[in-house]
C-alpha cells in the first residue's frame, strides 16, 4: 500500500491537453481536476466506478454543432423543447411558454466552491471538468406562482464523437408548478458531461425526469444538484438503457421545512454496460420527507452501481427518510454493487434503507409458466412489474407511458 | 415482573462509578525500551525465546509495515499516533515462567479477582461459577496462567498461550499463522505481526467437541504500553469450540493502542463460536484517555459445512475499528455476525463485518444493533460479496440503530456486491429513537426515565444477547446499562 504516483492514462492526458488554453476563470476548476486526475477505486465515492480504467479516452471538445434528429422519444408529447446539440443551444433563445424565462451566459459555473454550493466541497472531478469546459450556461427561470401548462423538455444531443459539456440552471420561484424533462441522445464514441442545477423556492411542485438513451458505445456523465425551500415537492425519475459508461449523480438538499422529495430510477442493462447512480440527500432542516426507490435489471455482463446516502444534520428532527435499491441479476457475470448509506446526527428521526440483489423468483416464474406463459414472456412480465415499481413514482402520465413502452421494447429485444 | 426487577437492580448499580475496572495494579515490570525499531522486534522475539523462523517472520512484517500508510477511510478521528512514543513490551517481573498458580504474583491474581475472573480451578469446581470455563489470562504482554490445561489435554484439545504454542507446536503455528489474515492485510495487522506479544492458541482435533468453554481475558495494566494480542483457533474436521474473550484496562489520561489479530480456521463440519465482550477503558466524558482498539478478526470457513459465528458486545474503547469477518470458502459453509455496539460520551465506533461468499450454497446472517448516546459516533460498516462461482449464496443483514440524545450520530455504510445471479442478498437498516409511546407506556407503569430506557434498550438488543453464552449474556446486559449511564434526561 505504498503511495505511488500513477502514470496518466490516455483519457487524462487528452483532458490535460484540452484544458491547456483555458481562461483564468476556469483554472481553479481545472486545477482541481489536474491535481487528482480521474477518480479511481481508492477514492471512496468512485469505489465501484473507477473512471481511470473505465474511461478509455476523452474525445476532442465539441466545436460546430450539427443538427438534432427531428423525432423525439416522446412522439407527440406537447412540450416546450430546448435543444442543445454538442454542448450548444440550437436556434434563438426564446421562451415560448408563459411563466418561463430563458437566457444563456458565459461565466464560469459552480464546481463546489461557490458559497452554499450543493456540490461536494471536496471537489467532485466530474463536476470540476464540467465547470472548466462549459462555455454556455443555460439559465431558465419559472416565475412566481406560474403553473406551466406544458413540460419543459431539455434535449441534449451529440452528433459526433466529441466531448460535450453542458450546464443548465433552473430557478423555480415560490408557488410555481413545472415538469422538467431531460433526455440524452448521442452517438457512439461521444462523451457528454451535463450538470443541471435547480433552486426551488417555497410551495413549489417540480417534477424532473432524466432519460438516458445514448448509444451503447457512448459515455454519459450527468449531475443533478438541487436545493429546496419550504413545503415544496420535488420528484426526480431516472431511466437508463443507454451508454457504455454512465454515472448519474444527485445532490439534493432540503433548506426549508415540510418538503418532500421522491427520487426513483430504473436501469435496464446488458452487454458490458456500466451504469452508476450516486445520490446524496441532505436533510439540513427538520420535518422533511425523502423517498428513494431504484430498480436495476442486469443482463449479460453488465454492472450496476447504486450508492445512496441520506444525511440527517444535527437539529433536522422529525426527518423521515426511506431508501430502497433492488436489483435482478439475469446472468452470472452480471454485477450489482449496492451501497446504501445512512449518516444521522439527530435523534428524533425515522430513517431506513433496504437493498436486495437476486434472481427472479423461481416460484413466481413457475406460477406463470404453469398458466401457459412461455419462459421469456413470463420473465418479461415479472421484470415489467419490477421496473414498474420505480416508474410508478413519475407523476407525468405521458412520460411514464413512454418509459413503460421503452421498457417493453427492451424486454422484447432480449427475447 | 422479573424483568422489571432485574432492570431496577441494574439501574441501582449505575450509582457506582461508571467504569468499574479502572483500577491499576502496581507491579515491577520488565519493559522494552520505548519506541519501535528492528531492535525492539528482536527484543520481543528474544524475550519470548522464539525460533529463528518466527523472528524472520516478524522482521519481514516490520519492514513491510514501514512502507505502508495508515488507513483513513473509517469514520473515526484522532490525532496522529506516534508509534515511537510507547512501549511494545511490558511483563510483570515476578512472573517469569510460573509453573503453577501459586508461583504467580499475588498482585496479579488479586487484579483478576477484582475483575471477577476465576483463575483457581478449585474455586470453579467448588461451584463459584455455574459452569466450567478454562481461562487464559493475558496481562500486558504476557500470558500469566492458563487454567484446565490438563483436563483439556485429555480430550486432545490444545489451549495455551501463543508464545507457548510457537515453542511446543511450531508445525501447527507455522501452518496456520497468517493464513487467514495475511501479513500485509492492513496497517495495524502488519504492525501486529511484527510486535505481537501474547494471545491464545487453540487446536481442537478431529471430531472433538471441546468439553468446556475456553476464554481469554486481556488486561492492559502498564502505562504508555500498547497491547498486541494474537489469537489463533483451529477447529479440525467435525469439531466444535466456543471461545470467549474479555478485556479491560485502567482509567488513564493517555490513549493506549490495542491492535489485535485473531484468526479462526474451520475444516469440514467444524464450528467455532467466538464471543467478545469488549470493555476497554472508554475515556472520560470529555474524551480524554481511553483505548484505541484497532482490531483485525477474520475466520476462514475452509471446509465444507463449516460454521463460524461471531458475537460481540462492544461497550468500551475510545475508538473501535473492528470488522470480524468470515471467508465462506467451503461449500455449504455458514457465517454469522451478531453485534451490539454501545457508544456514550465521546466514543467513536466504526465496526461491522465482512461476509465473503466464495463457495456454493454458502449462507450468512448479520444482526447488528448500534446504540449511540452522549456525543458519540457509532458507524456500522459491513460488506457482503458473492463471487461469480458462489451459486445460491444467501445473506440476510439487519442493522438497527438507536439514538439516545440529540448530540450523537448513528451511521450505516453497507457494501453489497453480487456477481452471481443465483445469490440472494437482503439488507435492511433502520435508525430511530426510543418512541414516545414506549416511554410513556413504561413510565405509566411507574418506571423512571432511566429504568424505562434500560428496559427498552434491553429489548432492542435481545436478538444478539440470546446468542451469547449464558454467563456472558448476564454480564453483557449489565454492561450495556452501565455504558448508557447519564445518557437520559
Amino acid at each position: 500500500m505504498a503511495s505511488v504516483t500513477p502514470l496518466k492514462t490516455s483519457a487524462e492526458l487528452a483532458l490535460m491537453a484540452q484544458g491547456a488554453g483555458l481562461p483564468i476563470a476556469r483554472q481553479s476548476a481545472f486545477g482541481r481536476f489536474t491535481e487528482a486526475g480521474l477518480p479511481h477505486r481508492r477514492i471512496e465515492a468512485y469505489h465501484y466506478s473507477d473512471l481511470r480504467s473505465l474511461m478509455k479516452d476523452a474525445p476532442q471538445l465539441a466545436q460546430a454543432s450539427g443538427s438534432a434528429p427531428s423525432d423525439t422519444v416522446f412522439g407527440d408529447l406537447d412540450a416546450m423543447v430546448v435543444t442543445i446539440v454538442d454542448g450548444h443551444l440550437v436556434g434563438e433563445v426564446n421562451a415560448s411558454l408563459a411563466g418561463v424565462t430563458i437566457a444563456t451566459q458565459g461565466d464560469a459555473p459552480d464546481d463546489g466552491l461557490a458559497k452554499d454550493s450543493v456540490f461536494p466541497e471536496s471537489g467532485d472531478p466530474v463536476i470540476a471538468l464540467n465547470a472548466a469546459f462549459v462555455d454556455q450556461t443555460l439559465k431558465i427561470g419559472i416565475t412566481k406562482g406560474a403553473a406551466l401548462e406544458k413540460p419543459i423538455h431539455l434535449r441534449f444531443v451529440t452528433t459526433a464523437a466529441v466531448s460535450a459539456y453542458t450546464r443548465a440552471i433552473v430557478n423555480v420561484a415560490d408557488g410555481a408548478k413545472v415538469t422538467l424533462i431531460e433526455t440524452h441522445e448521442g452517438i457512439a464514441g461521444a462523451l457528454s458531461n451535463s450538470v443541471v442545477e435547480f433552486s426551488v423556492g417555497d410551495d413549489v411542485q417540480l417534477d424532473h425526469v432524466r432519460i438516458n438513451l445514448v448509444d451503447k458505445a457512448a459515455t454519459l456523465l450527468t449531475t443533478l444538484g438541487g436545493r429546496m425551500g419550504a413545503r415544496s415537492t420535488v420528484t426526480s425519475g431516472n431511466f437508463v438503457t443507454g451508454s457504455a459508461l454512465s454515472r448519474h449523480q444527485v445532490f439534493l438538499r432540503f433548506e426549508g421545512e415540510g418538503s418532500t422529495a421522491t427520487i426513483s430510477g430504473a436501469s435496464l442493462l446488458n452487454g458490458r454496460q456500466h451504469v452508476d447512480t450516486t445520490l446524496v440527500v441532505d436533510h439540513a432542516v427538520p420535518e422533511c420527507v425523502s423517498r428513494e426507490h431504484f430498480a436495476h435489471v442486469l443482463d449479460g455482463e453488465a454492472t450496476g452501481v447504486f450508492q445512496g446516502k441520506i444525511i440527517v444534520r444535527p437539529h433536522a428532527q422529525k426527518t423521515d427518510g426511506k431508501m430502497m435499491s433492488r436489483a435482478v441479476l439475469l446472468m452470472d457475470g452480471a454485477t450489482m454493487n449496492n451501497k446504501p448509506e445512512l449518516e444521522i446526527f439527530a435523534d428524533d428521526v425515522q430513517c431506513g434503507h433496504g437493498a436486495t440483489v437476486g434472481a427472479l423468483d423461481d416460484d413466481l416464474l413457475f406460477y406463470l409458466r404453469a398458466r401457459g406463459l412461455p419462459k421469456p414472456e413470463a420473465e418479461a412480465l415479472m421484470l415489467q412489474a419490477f421496473v414498474g415499481e420505480a416508474l410508478e413514482m413519475i407523476p407525468h402520465e405521458g412520460v411514464r407511458e413512454t418509459l413503460e413502452g421503452l421498457t417493453e421494447s427492451w424486454l422484447k429485444a432480449r427475447g | 415482573m422479573v424483568a422489571v426487577k432485574e432492570t431496577v437492580e441494574q439501574v441501582k448499580e449505575l450509582d457506582v462509578d461508571q467504569y468499574k475496572y479502572g483500577f491499576s495494579t502496581d507491579l515491577e515490570v520488565d519493559k522494552a525500551p520505548k519506541g519501535l525499531s528492528e531492535d525492539i522486534v528482536r527484543f520481543i522475539s528474544a524475550k519470548k525465546g522464539e525460533p529463528e523462523w518466527m523472528l524472520e517472520w516478524r522482521l519481514d512484517a516490520y519492514r513491510r509495515w514501514l512502507t505502508m500508510t495508515e488507513p483513513n477511510w473509517a469514520r473515526v478521528h484522532y490525532p496522529k499516533i506516534d508509534f515511537n512514543d510507547s512501549y511494545y513490551y511490558a511483563a510483570p517481573k515476578k512472573n517469569a515462567a510460573p509453573k503453577t498458580l501459586d508461583e504467580v504474583d499475588p498482585a496479579i491474581l488479586d487484579a483478576y479477582k477484582k475483575l471477577g475472573i476465576p483463575l483457581r480451578e478449585q474455586e470453579i469446581l467448588a461451584g463459584v461459577q455455574t459452569s466450567k470455563v478454562a481461562v487464559d489470562a493475558v496481562f500486558d504482554s504476557v500470558s500469566v496462567v492458563t487454567t484446565f490445561k490438563e483436563e483439556l489435554k485429555k480430550a486432545g484439545v490444545i489451549f495455551c498461550s501463543i508464545s507457548e504454542a510457537i515453542k511446543e507446536h511450531p508445525e501447527l503455528v507455522r501452518k496456520y499463522l497468517g493464513s487467514v489474515v495475511p501479513v500485509t492485510d492492513n496497517y495495524y495487522a502488519t504492525l501486529n505481526c511484527a510486535v505481537f506479544t501474547d494471545g491464545s492458541f487453540v487446536y481442537i482435533p478431529e471430531g472433538v467437541r471441546c468439553p468446556m468453554e475456553l476464554s481469554t481475558y486481556f488486561r492492559i495494566n502498564e502505562k504508555n504500553t500498547g497491547q498486541f494480542e494474537r489469537t489463533l483457533i483451529i477447529a479440525e474436521k467435525g469439531s466444535y469450540v466456543s471461545y470467549l474473550e474479555g478485556c479491560t484496562a485502567p482509567q488513564r489520561d493517555e490513549n493506549q493502542l490495542h491492535a489485535a489479530v485473531v484468526e479462526l480456521v474451520t475444516m469440514d463440519d467444524a464450528e467455532i463460536k467466538y464471543s467478545t465482550v469488549q470493555n476497554w477503558y472508554p475515556g472520560d466524558a470529555d474524551g480524554k484517555g481511553g483505548i484505541y482498539n484497532f482490531v483485525t478478526k477474520r475466520g476462514d470457513c475452509r471446509g465444507a459445512n463449516s460454521k463460524i459465528s461471531w458475537t460481540q458486545v462492544e461497550t468500551g474503547s475510545a475508538i473501535t475499528w473492528k470488522y470480524p469477518s468470515c471467508i465462506l470458502r467451503g461449500d455449504n459453509s455458514r457465517g454469522e455476525f451478531y453485534s451490539i455496539a454501545v457508544s456514550n460520551g465521546m466514543q467513536q465506533v466504526d465496526s461491522g463485518t465482512k461476509m465473503i461468499h466464495l463457495g456454493k450454497n454458502t449462507t450468512s446472517r448479520i444482526i447488528s444493533k448500534g446504540i449511540s448516546a452522549g456525543r458519540s459516533q457509532n458507524t456500522y460498516r459491513g460488506q457482503v460479496s458473492a463471487h461469480r462461482k458462489a451459486t445460491n449464496a444467501r445473506n440476510f443483514t439487519n442493522c438497527d440503530s438507536l439514538l439516545i440524545g440529540e448530540q450523537c450520530g448513528a451511521h450505516t455504510v453497507p457494501y453489497l456486491e453480487s456477481k452471481n445471479a443465483s445469490a440472494v442478498f437482503e439488507h435492511e437498516a433502520t435508525t430511530s429513537k426510543i418512541s414516545e409511546e414506549q416511554m410513556f407506556y413504561c413510565r405509566q407503569r411507574g418506571l423512571s426515565a432511566e429504568e424505562a430506557t434500560a428496559l427498552i434498550v434491553n429489548g432492542f438488543v435481545k436478538d444478539v444477547l440470546q446468542q451469547l453464552p449464558m454467563e456472558f449474556a448476564v454480564e453483557a446486559q449489565k454492561l450495556i446499562s452501565i455504558s448508557l449511564e447519564g445518557s437520559v434526561g
